[in-house]
């Protein structure tokens, strides 16, 4: 009789361990930088650490650092696909055409690529409101200038990038007539001696606010050690370099997103979506602003960031011009999404081109 | 406006740690062997440099620690080319993805830290001439070290015995093994240096031109310093020229676009690679030594 139980027993819980181990969840994450770069990468890895918290043993997540934009992505995420995953996050813009081309080798597996604007049935896009993040950086670095001349290392010239530097060109002038943007396309996302070499150069040229849209911290430290420069941290806090250079920074928070999209997944719920959320539903978040800013303007930067999280206020809002001087949205007027999202021109006070 | 004297300044500072990878490379090639894995080299240095660094609070010990973390894996390219004979070109390959993966291993508690740096060296009224004073009294140590060992190595190539025996071995291994020369020692010789070159270099990275440590740093350099290699055909002084000139074009283009200057931003960014060829090509290419990437075996 104990025997018996014992077998039944036995017997059941392998089949209920069976059952919990029948089929976890593969999550692939593909990254274009080292997870160590302290910015973009680091913060898409702290996401698919919480997705793998959230989940426990019911989710199984694959990750590849530094894979290039391009041929070789092709490579890494058939190889993820072959290998099992459900869900493949590709995190990084160049990776969109080679998303969308093993998307189609592989209906079963769903795919999310962030800040591109391709989609299929089984290719969703999601991205973050930067620019949100941005109009709060140059409401700062505005007032904090002295030299009135605030450096700004460009990676690519996409969208995404163009926009974060309208942002933070309207907010800056609104705040300092005066000031003016040098802009640096530094053509990479990740090279900590060329991300140097450009913020040194821009340092060289008079400027004492540097922002960044690259993925290292390599910006901080040369701000760092060229002394008496404000920096932001971008896609991650950054703090081990506040309270000087850094003053506040852009946190990506990609947690709540992941572990959703993980869920739906799980659930049988998964549909294509373009999700592209804001400072408001906490994708973007400000990092602290340390005391080397004045106390009002960290008020006022506050308050700015109260408005655009409770909706009340867009950082496109006209009356704003394009560069050439052609009107672009009349007085009150609020961008809409599609212009934002193809954005390939400068705001008016912009000098130098976009290049092509 | 752009300070000519400043440009040069940070041109040297730009080029220096490409310059220290690719003289090592260069030696290592003369004698005949192949590797590929300067970039797995460089970055281990870059980590064993910061971390010796913060250990000793001084910056030397960190080149120090540098160049032999990058000659011990070096070493490790040895014992698998010279001694079990395996395929130069894979067995690099390899020596990168190992030394990437290394320096992330132990980088992991160094990440956003900075070393104890390397100051610029000041001779009072010298370093205080216009232009010049900055330009040659004004550098940080590295940068003449860095001039030195080029310099070193290209007496030690065309002067001495034991350079000419490494030209011998890498030109024609199985005549040098004729002659009664230890091929084998020669190269494991050659690579260690090449080894200890490229973990300067990126120790530099580290230490002085970042300066920090960040996960897969180099971002390249290696195979940069190793097609610098071969566009200057083989010669210490034409790689000088060339290291100089990609890190100066780099710098500079750079400038141009923080200064404003109306130049269509593509062109600026693939000058260096354009410059440098053009540059290096034109001045009539040399030719590869005659048992580069060849297995030795002393029974053929």
């Amino acid at each position: 009789m104990t025997l018996k139980h014992l077998l039944a027993g036995a017997a059941m819980a392998l089949g209920t361990m069976a059952a919990a181990q029948d089929d976890p969840v593969t999550v692939g994450f593909v990254y274009v930088g080292p997870i160590g770069d302290g910015g973009w990468t680091y913060e898409h890895d702290r996401a698919r650490l919480a997705v793998e918290e959230h989940f426990g043993d019911a989710v199984e997540t694959v990750y590849q650092e530094s894979v290039p934009e391009g041929p070789d992505a092709v490579r890494v995420m058939t190889q993820m696909a072959l290998n099992g995953a459900d869900l493949i996050f590709t995190t990084s813009f160049g990776y969109m055409d080679q998303t969308i081309e093993v998307a189609e080798q592989f209906p079963d597996v769903k795919f999310e690529h962030a800040t591109g604007y391709k989609r299929a049935d089984n290719v969703s896009t999601y991205s973050a409101r930067f620019y949100e993040g941005r109009a709060i950086q140059g409401h700062i670095a505005g007032q904090i200038t002295e030299s009135n001349i605030i450096g700004y290392i460009g990676s690519y010239p996409i969208p995404e990038v163009v926009r974060g530097i309208n942002s933070a060109w309207i907010h800056a002038r609104e705040v300092n007539p005066d000031v003016e943007f040098r802009i640096v396309w530094v053509y990479t996302w990740f090279d900590p001696a060329k991300e140097a070499e450009a913020a040194r150069a821009l340092i060289d040229q008079g400027a004492d606010v540097i922002l960044q849209h690259t993925d290292s911290t390599a910006p901080q430290a040369a701000a760092a050690e060229a002394g008496g420069v404000y920096t932001f941290g971008q896609a991650s806090d950054m703090a081990e370099f506040a309270p000087m250079p850094r003053v506040s920074s852009i946190i990506d928070d990609w947690a709540p997103y992941y572990i959703d999209r993980v869920q739906a997944v799980i659930d049988g719920t998964w549909e294509s979506t373009d999700t592209w959320d804001g400072i408001g539903p906490g994708m973007v978040g400000i990092g602290e602003i340390t005391d080397a800013v004045p106390e009002e303007v960290r008020t006022s930067a506050l308050a700015m960031k109260d408005a655009i999280a409770s909706g009340e206020y867009h950082p496109f809002t006209g009356p704003l011009n394009r560069q050439d001087g052609t009107p672009w949205l009349a007085e009150g007027e609020i961008a809409d999404d599609g212009t934002l999202l193809g954005m390939d021109f400068y705001v008016e006070g912009l000098t130098g081109d976009i290049p092509q | 406006m752009i300070d000519p004297a400043l440009l040069i300044a940070s041109l040297m500072v730009a080029s220096t740690p490409i310059l220290l990878a690719a003289i090592g490379e260069l030696v290592v090639e003369r004698s005949g062997v192949l590797n590929l894995g300067v970039e797995g080299m460089m970055i281990t240095g870059a980590i064993c440099g910061i971390a010796a660094a913060l250990w000793a609070e001084t910056p030397w010990a960190g080149f120090l620690a540098a160049a032999v973390g990058g000659a011990l894996l070096s070493l490790l390219f040895a014992l698998l080319t010279q001694v079990l004979m395996s395929n130069q070109v894979a067995t690099g390959l390899a020596l990168t993805l190992f030394g990437l993966g290394l320096s992330a291993l132990i980088g992991q508690s160094y990440s956003q830290i900075r070393a104890p740096s390397l100051q610029r060296i000041d001779l009072g009224a010298l370093t205080d001439l216009p232009v010049v004073g900055r330009l040659l009294f004004g550098q940080d140590p590295m940068v003449y070290i860095s001039l030195l060992i080029v310099a070193g190595t290209w007496a030690f190539l065309r002067f001495s015995r034991a350079g000419l025996i490494l030209r011998a071995v890498g030109e024609n291994h199985d005549a040098a093994h004729a002659l009664g020369y230890n091929v084998r020692l020669v190269r494991t010789c050659a690579i260690a240096f090449g080894g200890a070159c490229a973990g300067l270099g990126g120790a530099y990275l580290s230490l002085v031109r970042v300066p920090q440590w960040t996960d897969g740093m180099t971002a390249g350099a290696g195979w940069i310093a190793l097609a610098i290699v071969v566009f200057a055909s083989w010669r210490p002084w034409r790689l000088l020229l060339g290291a100089y000139l990609f890190g100066g074009v780099t710098v500079l283009q750079l400038n141009l676009q923080a200064g404003g200057f109306a130049i269509p931003v593509q062109y600026l960014s693939m000058s260096p690679y354009i410059v440098t060829i053009l540059v290096l090509v034109v001045m009539n290419a040399g030719r590869a030594p005659g048992s580069l990437g060849r297995t030795f075996h002393a029974s053929h």
